[in-house]
């Protein structure tokens, strides 16, 4: 469960005050498909950076699970990050020097599972996406369509409790986006909670829920 | 910081990042590292190798391992030939060759002197009194003939004269010698030993680049006690070269335990060299160490910079390690580790091309020094300080760039913000 109170974040360039989210309060339960929705400046994104914790609001509240996380240390932050959630960027953000095993199993490897258990988690969260044979592959090797499935793989491979997901279809071709919203259709059926920034109408209907956001403030939610 | 897990998570992004590197940027660093060993190594080496010759140019040529010279208030070796027969008996020695030595006058061109007023065509020098073979043996003293031929025991009116007391050979001026023109080989001269006067003829001109040889004349030593009045057969200089592996220090010890010492001043070769070459010896590996140092931060600074043009590309991906959870700390030390290899790698092919190439080669084909034949110096322990140095230096230059960047805000890190 994600709680949010008045969550304001402003941005200072010199004198200069702009305030991209003006006092957000917003909920989302575990199991959840949620999409925000909204135009470009809308401040979806700083609004997932925020509750994602990569970034720090100016002001608010941001309780997950009943945990305040204005107490929380960079590094419990971090930790956070690493086991309780997944992230799938809009341009993949995978590391290029690494195959796509490599790219999944990094985190896992981190949260402290021998090469062995993370290498068979990795496979098995690529194998899920569809990528099984390309386990080698650099993603330079991959297309824009695979490259944001591994990162999918990556963000699932540890079964986070929430998956962030941050424009995931805007750079792909038709095909490619319904097949990672197909994916996440599948995660949500299995009881993943999914957060997810998007402007395409198109992909509205895979969420159970559409939060919309203009200026800064919410101006429709079902909920 | 340094947790199993940040090792174990940074030495594994460590290898990918160099596995998949450019292998031109991997090269050049390494290049670098190789440079900055060798500039690390070798300058030190060369400068203090410079003494080292002069020290093994004086033993080779001159002193042998030990030399046995006369006391201070004698100009002889007290009952020599006890002396000598001693020292032959003693396993450690391989070689053993005797001087007479004395002050003595060269003359040329005595004859055409026009009045007494006009200043002579003289010098004053030592003169050694050599068993030319025995000598020859010692310190290969014919190798050092530039003109001429040299001295055989027969030889009764032919001497051999050091470049540096002959103007056509000694190749500018030499504080405190005054050498003698219009002489070469064939040159008759006249030699005053003692108030003894003999002409004699310039058979060969002797060069080295230590002034015991250079500035000396060379006679039969027969011709020599003769010169000098003896009739004992009392030398000024025993030399004594002993068998490969033999300490000179503890042969000296023998020596002195045995009474030598009271007969005799005994001196290892670097006991007998002067104390202003090791002062110099010091000095040049001060300015070589001062070098490397410089060296060392040019080095420090390539590799800083170098890291933090490649933590500040990847600085995208190193907000998104730090999204996704990979700690600060792994990131750093996988900067760490790749210096680290750096160092570790340009170290590893310098220690090949010190001692697979420059030691031997140098050794081999000294470098020409004016007054030395220059060695590269490069013992094993101040190499493996010079890599401790280098690789810590490196290491330290590579974390300090990680860390800027690693610290830097996550999210300003992956979506390219300032």
């Amino acid at each position: 469960m994600i709680e949010v109170k008045n969550l304001v974040k402003s941005f200072k360039d010199g004198p200069l005050e702009t305030r991209v989210l003006k006092g957000i309060d917003f909920t989302a339960a575990t199991g959840e498909f949620i999409a925000i929705m909204g135009r470009s400046g809308a401040g979806k994104s700083t609004l997932l950076y925020q509750i994602s914790l990569l970034d720090e609001p100016t002001s608010g509240e941001i309780r997950i699970n009943g945990r305040d996380t204005r107490a929380m240390s960079e590094r419990e932050k971090m930790l956070f990050r690493l086991s309780e959630f997944g992230y799938v960027f809009q341009d993949y953000a995978l590391l290029p020097e690494l195959t796509a095993l490599e790219n999944v199993a990094l985190p896992l490897y981190m949260q402290g599972a021998s090469r062995a258990a993370a290498d068979a988690k990795a496979v098995t969260a690529l194998e899920r996406v569809g990528l099984g044979k390309r386990l080698d592959n650099l993603p330079s090797q991959l297309s824009g369509g695979e490259q944001q499935r591994v990162s999918i793989s990556r963000a699932i491979a540890h079964t986070p409790n929430v998956l962030f997901a941050d424009e995931p279809t805007a750079n792909l071709d038709t095909e490619s986006s319904a097949t990672v919203m197909s994916i996440f259709k599948k995660l949500h059926e299995d009881g993943q909670t999914i957060i997810m920034v998007t402007h395409e109408d198109d992909f509205l209907r895979f969420a159970e829920r559409v939060v919309k956001l203009d200026d800064g403030k919410i101006v429709s939610d079902p909920r | 910081m340094f947790s199993l897990l940040n090792i174990r998570v940074g030495f594994y992004l460590a290898v990918r990042q160099l596995r998949r590197a450019s292998l031109w940027t991997t090269g050049l660093i390494v290049f670098v590292m190789l440079l900055t060993f060798l500039n690390l190594v070798v300058v030190t080496g060369i400068l203090v190798g410079l003494i080292e010759g002069i020290n093994e140019s004086y033993r080779t040529q001159y002193t042998g391992d030990v030399i046995l010279s006369a006391l201070p208030t004698k100009n002889y070796i007290e009952d020599t030939s006890s002396v000598v027969a001693f020292v032959k008996t003693l396993p450690q020695v391989a070689l053993l060759a005797e001087r007479y030595q004395t002050g003595a006058t060269i003359e040329a061109n005595y004859l055409s002197r026009t009045s007494s007023t006009e200043k002579p065509n003289a010098t004053g020098a030592q003169i050694v009194g050599i068993d030319p073979v025995a000598e020859d043996a010692f310190t290969g003293l014919s190798s050092h003939l530039i003109d001429g031929t040299y001295l055989s025991e027969r030889d009764y009116d032919q001497i051999l004269v050091g470049n540096l007391l002959l103007a056509k050979y000694a190749f500018g001026n030499q504080p405190g010698l005054t050498p003698l023109t219009d002489v070469s080989p064939g040159t008759k001269v006249r030699l005053t030993v003692n108030g003894s006067v003999r002409e004699v003829f310039v058979k060969g001109v002797i060069k080295s680049k230590i002034a015991p040889l250079a500035a000396s004349i060379f006679i039969p030593a027969a011709e020599l006690r003769m010169l000098m009045g003896r009739t004992d057969q009392n030398v000024a200089q025993i030399v004594i070269r002993l068998i490969l592996g033999s300490d000179p220090d503890e042969f000296k010890s023998l020596l002195l335990k045995s009474g030598i010492g009271e007969k005799a001043k005994v001196q290892t070769f670097t006991d007998s060299i002067p104390n202003g070459v090791a002062d110099i010896k010091t000095t040049f590996a001060m300015l070589g160490n001062g070098f490397s140092s410089i060296g060392l931060v040019v080095a420090a600074i390539t590799i800083f910079i170098v890291i933090f043009i490649n933590a500040i590309t990847r600085r995208k991906f190193i907000g998104i390690l730090k999204g996704i959870g990979i700690s600060g700390e792994a990131i750093e030390i996988s900067y760490v580790f790749q210096s680290l290899f750096y160092a570790s790698i340009g170290s590893a092919i310098g220690v090949l091309v010190l001692y697979g190439v420059l030691v031997p080669l140098v050794a081999a084909h000294p470098i020409d020094f004016p007054f030395s034949d220059g060695i590269l110096v490069a013992p094993i322990d101040g190499t493996a300080i010079r890599i401790g140095l280098l690789v810590l230096t490196t290491v330290i230059a590579g974390y300090l760039p990680s860390r800027m960047i690693v610290r830097r805000n996550t999210l300003d890190s992956i979506l390219g913000r300032n």
